[in-house]
């Protein structure tokens, strides 16, 4: 076994060879792992209310920091969402909202849930309480830094919302913000407002790279003894892989941000052609909207697997951890995530085949497009594989677990619809693309947030959320957004297209007056079933049943900790040593059905567990 | 550089090596600082944004239907009774890159443990990079006194300017911020914080000679891209 340790080719995460039985503890080398190789962290621990938690350096902190930050302009979203769809089901009632309003909302809506809640959460949230704890060290390997792209993204969110109070608005250009009409008089808040946006951008991109430094950094060099990254939960791979994709995909946004900030300030033509206006030609020309459009999808599609991936990551841990069975495939979901990774940066401008291109490059990036379905279904049938003949809890967690693979499969399928050049070209700009980019990142994400919740909130406060009310938020929230998006493919196939204040009296539309309304009505319900959790979180943090070590009977190591909550430093005074990948569930022979990461080979030797 | 020492790791050569390392435990780059690692990963991320306006600048150039400015013309130096063309890029262009040299000899004095010598040089960085910048500064009052603007310039494509001021103005802040940084370090290294392994202002965490490796590979980086930003602007 010595020899297996020092020659490192020979660690595979998943081999069929079992290791061989013997008495437990007669064979001292079977639990050599090789010694720290960087010295223990040094970390600044904070003493003050200000230092420990406004502007802390811990981690767990900074990520609980994130998650409240944008779960706050998330409600925002959702408020505007409310907005939107009264506009749509009940104009009558909503007549306090005009036509800029209702652009404005749309705009502000779409940005806050890509950018704002649901990039933020997932890796500045997630990515911050788990990849140290997961990965066994003692904090970000940058506290500082990490402290800084916090507060970047405070101010950042601070700058969005700020254009909601200067004149004229925010932006209304949608959530995409084309030039050249975002940047033209016209457009709801293309004064102030797309400048404000700009900036918020900008001061966001800064923030998630010095934040995405420390998450790669940390992942490549911090992490503990044992812990090779064949044997990292798939959490961390999932965080991991979209921070690269973020690093390599914020610059094209912070680049067409900066270029549409100084055509509108300084009157450059980057994106401006030559325009007619009442009769006038402006003093811009020469310029490429499309340029625009490039750059922006360029960031635009790897941002869907910045949400994406650490989604796919979470579930798989989870799935994995209540229905007490390794994850089916580890290397295959490994590879399948670092896959679709790359490809996600040679799929962009299938969001602009309506653009006009050359039907060659229509061919080509819709083959690409379909060519990532390849690895997503691998994933898919990989869930369903760990869940089969699994031990399943029933609880809320695997609730949501299943919410997200059926949601999941729902988008992606009607993905294959729109990647397809001659199929998109029709629905382009209806509702279909609507309900399929709510199901595929809107919903099926939320519900694995949904998830992380209640699988986490244990180990974050201590204490269990209720599984009463957790199963009615559940419910609620699932048949609810089917009701909102189902509906929504059959308006798009009868032509209804999305961004229009109102359809006035479109006769060939008659049948999605009061489809509109029932979506109307499901989307309230479902938006006010979100404060079910926040309700369940306050009740629960004073009354919630206490959660003690390692509830959920979890193999990976941020259960693991000497204290629960875990405190600054993690691990107390001896960092983890680990031993094995975080799935032995359920392993025959095991006195009970899960082995953690950090038990030693000589413990489990007459075990059938395998060597990974 | 030899292999760092690892207890119990035993380093192979080649991409078997590189792929043990990679499977292996702990680290991936084995015995590379943090800091360095996290700047190199920042500098592929650097390079993304860079890439992104020069391919933009290819784009809009190509697509403005107005003739681009001649380079060598606009450029040019009237020195003497003589038009020389791109005399001050030339200049600029080996200042900066001479300060490239005096870097890495900072990086080898510092991991030598030579105070006094690593901390001239850092100096001498900083003020090539300083005399860079001023000449740039030269550079557009030169040019914004000819009538070249953001929007407009006599010579022809509006995008010309734009996309000259961005970039280069870009490029420049780059520049800047390093020269603040090298002063600095080098008010660090003289001072033998390093030397001390004194905590650092902000981050409290301890001082390293590394952190000169570190601000080197910055500062190598940025004149990379000038290479890359001399040959589109002056050359094409």
């Amino acid at each position: 076994m010595t020899e297996d340790f020092k020659d490192n080719k020979v660690i595979h995460a998943q081999s069929s060879e079992t290791i061989p039985g013997g008495a437990g503890g007669s064979v001292p080398d079977l639990d050599y792992v090789r010694p720290a190789e960087v010295s223990d962290q040094d970390l600044y621990h904070g003493h003050s209310f200000i230092t420990k938690w406004v502007f802390c350096q811990d981690a767990k902190v900074i990520g609980i920091q994130y998650f409240c930050l944008a779960t706050f302009t998330g409600i925002i979203g959702l408020i505007l969402s409310w907005l939107m769809r009264l506009q749509l089901g009940f104009p009558e009632a909503a007549g306090f909202m005009t036509a800029e309003h209702y652009y404005q909302f749309v705009t502000m809506h779409g940005m806050i849930m890509v950018v704002y809640f649901l990039t933020a959460l997932f890796l500045g949230g997630f990515g911050n309480y788990l990849i140290p704890l997961m990965v066994g060290a003692r904090d970000m390997v940058f506290p500082y830094l990490n402290m800084v792209s916090f507060w970047s993204f405070f101010v950042a969110v601070l700058v969005l919302l700020a254009s909601f109070f200067v004149p004229g608005g925010p932006t209304g250009s949608g959530w995409t913000l084309y030039p050249p009409q975002a940047i033209l008089e016209g457009t709801p808040g293309s004064g102030m407002g797309i400048i404000l946006m700009c900036v918020s951008l900008i001061l966001f991109v800064a923030g998630f790279t010095m934040g995405g430094l420390n998450y790669l950094i940390t992942v490549l060099q911090a992490r503990t003894r044992g812990m090779t990254l064949m044997r990292m939960p798939l959490t961390v791979w999932g965080i991991f892989t979209a921070t690269v994709l973020a690093m390599l995909a914020f610059p094209a946004l912070l680049v067409g941000s900066l270029m549409m900030m100084l055509d509108k300030l300084l009157g450059t033509s980057f994106f401006m052609p030559t325009i007619l206006k009442a009769g006038e030609v402006l003093e811009y020309g020469g310029g490429s909207p499309i340029l625009f459009q490039h750059l922006f999808w360029f960031f635009g599609h790897p941002e869907v697997y910045i949400v994406a991936l650490p989604a796919f990551g979470i579930i798989s841990d989870l799935i994995s951890v209540h229905s007490r069975k390794n994850i089916f495939g580890y290397r295959m979901m490994v590879w399948a995530i670092v896959g679709i990774g790359a490809l996600s940066f040679f799929v962009w401008a299938h969001h602009m085949y309506v653009s006009g291109m050359n039907p060659w490059f229509g061919f080509f990036f819709a083959t690409t497009t379909l060519i990532i379905a390849v690895p997503t279904a691998m994933k898919v049938y990989n869930w369903i594989l760990t869940l089969w003949r699994g031990n399943i809890r029933m609880n809320t967690v695997m609730l949501w677990c299943l919410g997200f693979i059926v949601t999941f499969v729902n988008g992606g399928i009607t993905g294959i619809f729109l990647g397809n050049v001659s199929v998109d070209v029709p629905l382009s700009d209806t509702y279909f693309v609507i309900a399929h980019f709510h199901m595929v990142m809107g919903i099926a994400p939320l519900m694995v947030i949904m998830g992380a919740v209640y699988h986490w909130f244990p180990l974050v406060t201590g204490k269990f959320l209720s599984e009463k009310l957790g199963k009615w938020h559940f419910w609620t929230t699932f048949l609810g957004a089917y009701s909102i998006y189902f509906p929504m493919h059959y308006l798009g196939f009868i032509g209804v297209p999305r961004r229009y204040f109102e359809m006035y009296d479109s006769p060939y539309m008659t049948s999605a007056v009061g489809m509109n309304e029932f979506i109307s009505l499901a989307a309230f319900l479902v938006g006010a079933a979100q404060f079910i959790l926040i309700f369940n979180i306050i009740k629960s943090l004073k009354t919630g049943k206490v959660a003690g070590k390692n509830p959920w009977q979890a193999n990976s190591l941020e259960w693991l900790t000497p204290t629960v909550p875990p405190e600054h430093g993690n691990w107390g005074d001896r960092l983890p040593v680990v031993h094995r990948w975080a799935y032995d569930y359920s392993v025959p022979g095991a006195k009970e059905d899960f082995i953690t990461q950090t038990t030693a080979p000589s413990e489990v030797a007459d075990t059938k567990v395998e060597k990974t | 550089m030899s292999d760092p020492k690892i207890e119990g790791y035993e380093f192979k050569p080649g991409f078997g090596g590189m792929a043990a390392d990679t499977a292996s435990d702990q680290t991936m780059f084995k015995g590379v600082h943090w800091g360095k690692a996290m700047m190199w990963i920042f500098l592929l991320s650097d390079t993304f944004i860079f890439s992104c306006f020069l391919i933009s600048y290819m784009k809009g150039r190509g697509s403005t239907p107005v003739e681009w400015p001649n380079a060598s013309e606009v450029f040019g130096l009237h020195v003497f009774g003589v038009d020389v063309p791109l005399l001050l890029i030339a200049i600029m262009t080996f200042v900066l890159i001479t300060s490239s040299g005096t870097m890495a000899l900072a990086v080898k004095y510092g991991y030598e443990k030579n105070r006094k010598m690593c901390g001239w040089l850092i100096l001498a960085t900083a003020i090539g990079g300083l005399t860079f910048v001023g000449m740039q500064a030269f550079e557009w009052s030169k040019l914004i006194h000819e009538g070249v603007r953001p929007w407009e310039n006599p010579f022809g494509a509006a995008q010309f300017g734009s996309f000259f001021f961005m970039i280069t103005g870009f490029h420049g802040t780059h520049v800047s911020i390093g020269v603040i940084f090298l002063f600095i370090y080098a008010y660090k290294t003289f001072a033998g914080h390093y030397d001390e392994r004194k905590r650092g202002w902000f981050t409290s965490m301890k001082g390293d000679y590394v952190e000169i490796e570190i601000l080197g590979l910055y500062w190598h980086f940025v004149d990379l891209v000038w290479v890359f930003i001399f040959a589109f602007f002056y050359l094409w």
